[in-house]
């Protein structure tokens, strides 16, 4: 009865587990918070091309410095692009009224992209691999995650360009993009573009919690001494009950 | 009943003064006998009240960074997350712990489900559990609510607005709540001074009345076999063991189980998958976007999917909070002669297995968008639940049971 009634418990929490994380033919974008070297690539893709327009207003150059082993001086000549302290958050100056009228949508905050989103970094990772060419929106690009995101392609110079294969629809619907197809080469091959956009969905994930890098680093240990305490707790309730049936 | 003065000299002098305490302690640990059969069941009744100095002591952390205003409170608990020195720490003890709240609480009234510990004479302890359960339901949709995402602000709103069905005052009550026209400043207010002084006062008294209640009558047990009918020469009960040291140490053994799967999630799965903390509430609050699917906390989805069965609001919100107080009733619903599972028929067991496969499915039920075919089932289980609970006087009265014995068999 006991083992039943836990096992379809389990069963239920994996169940709904695996429901809450679905949303799209997301892909696994693999990312390692603990890769240290792929945190700091994907910060410096990041304030290169992310940061102009989105900001991230509870991540500080500080905090980014100290968790990602980088020297304070090198953050803010290299990756501080807006003049602020290194104590400061990470915004820029845009105008998020105008921003609004030359994007249809002000570029919303990062901070916490990669917890807000079913799918987390598979989502940025998916997303950033799936923009193509597409002339009937206002900026040209269009998103095969984000149906008609207003957010431009800032990533087209490194990926090259895409262009949308579509399947035929069956009758009464739609034609729909079936994938998409790389036809004009960027800077980086297929290979070097899946890694750069793997790092920012890792920096993202870093990102969106801090504390991510502290927090399973101190696991370990708490778990290993509950273990230990619980195995003491054991022997003493065994001793305490020798005389007891 | 005098105790003897310690020999120590700041007790002994304590002693003399407050001879009251050392007859407390006897009372409810040193000499309040409990069944020596204990089984895995019989953890959670500790472990709740481990959990609830778990969320008053974070809490407390909590309040000295948080700020209740919808204008702060969203950046303040990233402050808490990211500035605050152990914040992280901190608040996940606390939202970890809400939800570990829940599954302790369902899984301790399960075990008076299946070993009728609500059965006379422990009708009171089960009322007073009931009111405790009542009184953490609000407090953990309060507590939902101050973090101000998306789905703090959207669950309010609909959970709120549910009130308004009430025909006559329905929209004049709504409004009393919020303390405005929808869920705003005012409302994160006072849904903080509920949550962090008026409820945790409530519930800090109620888990008193119903622990000196449960002591006044004694404890049951997997038998279902009342230990105080046999006695030994000292009039103490023979299959009885003291509360302190047999089950405090035993108990220990518990909570270091219990810390590890706690501990788990905290450090390793702090959001469960979306389930502890939810994607939407990593967004602020925004009265203008309403999320796509808005949902409460798993921990209410059972209801939640009654509610959603229910093409009628008012029918559905009746049926709702009647699934809650059904369960007051439980105690004089259950007309069997014995109390434990161990010493009941087949019919028992196969309704009772039944009513937990139609209470997590509407649990699932409950947090998926609602297709037709899961309206379907959402209806069926909510109808199983009702029906459960309401023909229980017939079936617990024509079920097979075996004879109780005296004592409590060896092998128990």
């Amino acid at each position: 009865m006991l083992e039943r009634c836990l096992a379809l418990i389990a069963l239920c929490i994996a169940s709904s587990v695996a429901a809450a994380a679905g949303g799209g033919p997301l892909e696994p974008a693999h990312v390692n918070v603990h890769d240290r070297a792929s945190l700091q690539r994907g910060a410096r893709l990041f304030m290169n091309y992310c940061a102009g327009c989105h900001e991230a207003r509870f991540m500080r150059y500080q905090r980014l410095a100290r968790d990602l082993g980088l020297d304070e001086e090198l953050v803010q000549r290299h990756l501080n692009f807006s003049g602020a302290p290194i104590g400061a958050t990470m915004l820029n100056a845009m105008n998020p009224e105008q921003a609004s009228e030359w994007f249809g949508a002000a570029p919303p905050d990062l901070s916490l992209t990669a917890r807000a989103k079913y799918g987390g970094p598979d989502w940025i990772y998916t997303f950033l691999k799936s923009f193509y060419a597409d002339e009937s929106r206002p900026l040209g690009w269009n998103n095969r995650v984000l149906v008609n995101a207003s957010m431009p392609h800032v990533l087209w110079e490194l990926q090259g360009i895409q262009r949308p294969i579509y399947a035929a629809g069956h009758q009464g619907e739609a034609s729909h993009v079936e994938r998409l197809e790389l036809v004009q080469p960027g800077k980086l091959s297929p290979e070097e573009y899946d890694r750069a956009i793997r790092d920012i969905a890792a920096f993202m994930a870093y990102m969106a919690e801090p504390a991510v890098l502290q927090r399973e680093a101190l696991g370990v240990w708490v778990l290993l001494y509950l273990a230990l305490f619980t195995l003491l707790a054991w022997l003493l309730k065994r001793e305490y009950w020798r005389d007891v049936h | 009943m005098s105790t003897p003065r310690p020999a120590n000299r700041v007790l002994g002098w304590l002693h003399d003064r407050a001879p009251g305490l050392w007859t407390w302690w006897n009372r409810h640990a040193a000499q309040y006998y409990a069944p020596k059969n204990f089984n895995f069941w019989y953890f959670f009744g500790s472990l709740a009240l481990l959990v609830l100095v778990n969320q008053i002591v974070t809490g407390i952390w909590l309040t000295m960074n948080y700020k209740p205003s919808a204008a702060e409170a969203f950046a303040s608990v990233e402050y808490i997350m990211r500035d605050v020195e152990w914040g992280w720490l901190i608040r996940y003890m606390h939202s970890t712990g809400a939800s570990a709240f829940f599954v302790v609480v369902y899984l301790h009234m399960f075990r008076a489900l299946i070993y009728g510990s609500y059965q006379k004479p422990r009708e009171l302890v089960w009322i007073l559990g009931m009111l405790i359960y009542l009184v953490l339901m609000a407090e953990a949709f309060m507590g939902y609510v101050l973090p101000w995402g998306q789905m703090s602000y959207w669950g309010a709103q609909v959970i709120i607005s549910l009130f308004g069905a009430i025909p006559g005052i329905g929209d004049s009550l709504t409004e009393w709540i919020r303390g405005d026209y929808l869920v705003s400043d005012a409302t994160l207010n006072r849904f903080f001074a509920l949550h962090v002084v008026a409820l945790p006062l409530v519930l800090l008294l109620l888990v008193y009345l119903h622990l000196m209640a449960l002591h006044e009558v004694g404890s049951n047990n997997p038998e279902g076999i009342d230990i105080k009918k046999v006695k030994g020469p000292d009039g103490k009960p023979l299959d009885g063991v003291p509360f302190h040291p047999y089950y405090t140490i035993k108990d220990l053994v518990g909570v270091g189980f219990f810390l590890i799967l706690f501990s788990f999630v905290i450090f390793f799965e702090p959001t469960f998958g979306g389930l502890f903390l939810e994607h939407d509430n990593f967004v602020e609050a925004n009265p203008l976007v309403t999320p796509e699917h808005i949902k409460p906390v798993w921990y209410f989805t059972p209801y939640y999917a009654m509610l959603r069965a229910i093409p009628d609001k008012l029918f559905g919100v009746i049926v709702m909070f009647g699934a809650v107080l059904i369960l007051f009733f439980l105690p004089w619903l259950d007309r069997s002669p014995v109390r434990s599972i161990r010493y009941r028929g087949p019919l028992t067991r196969v309704l009772l297995a039944l009513f937990v496969i139609a209470f997590v499915s509407l649990g699932w039920l409950g947090m998926q968008p609602g297709s037709e075919l899961q309206t379907l089932m959402a209806r069926v289980f909510t109808f199983y639940y009702f029906a459960f609970f309401i023909t229980m006087p017939l079936w617990t009265r024509i079920d097979r049971t075996r004879p109780v014995p005296e004592r409590i068999p060896a092998h128990a």
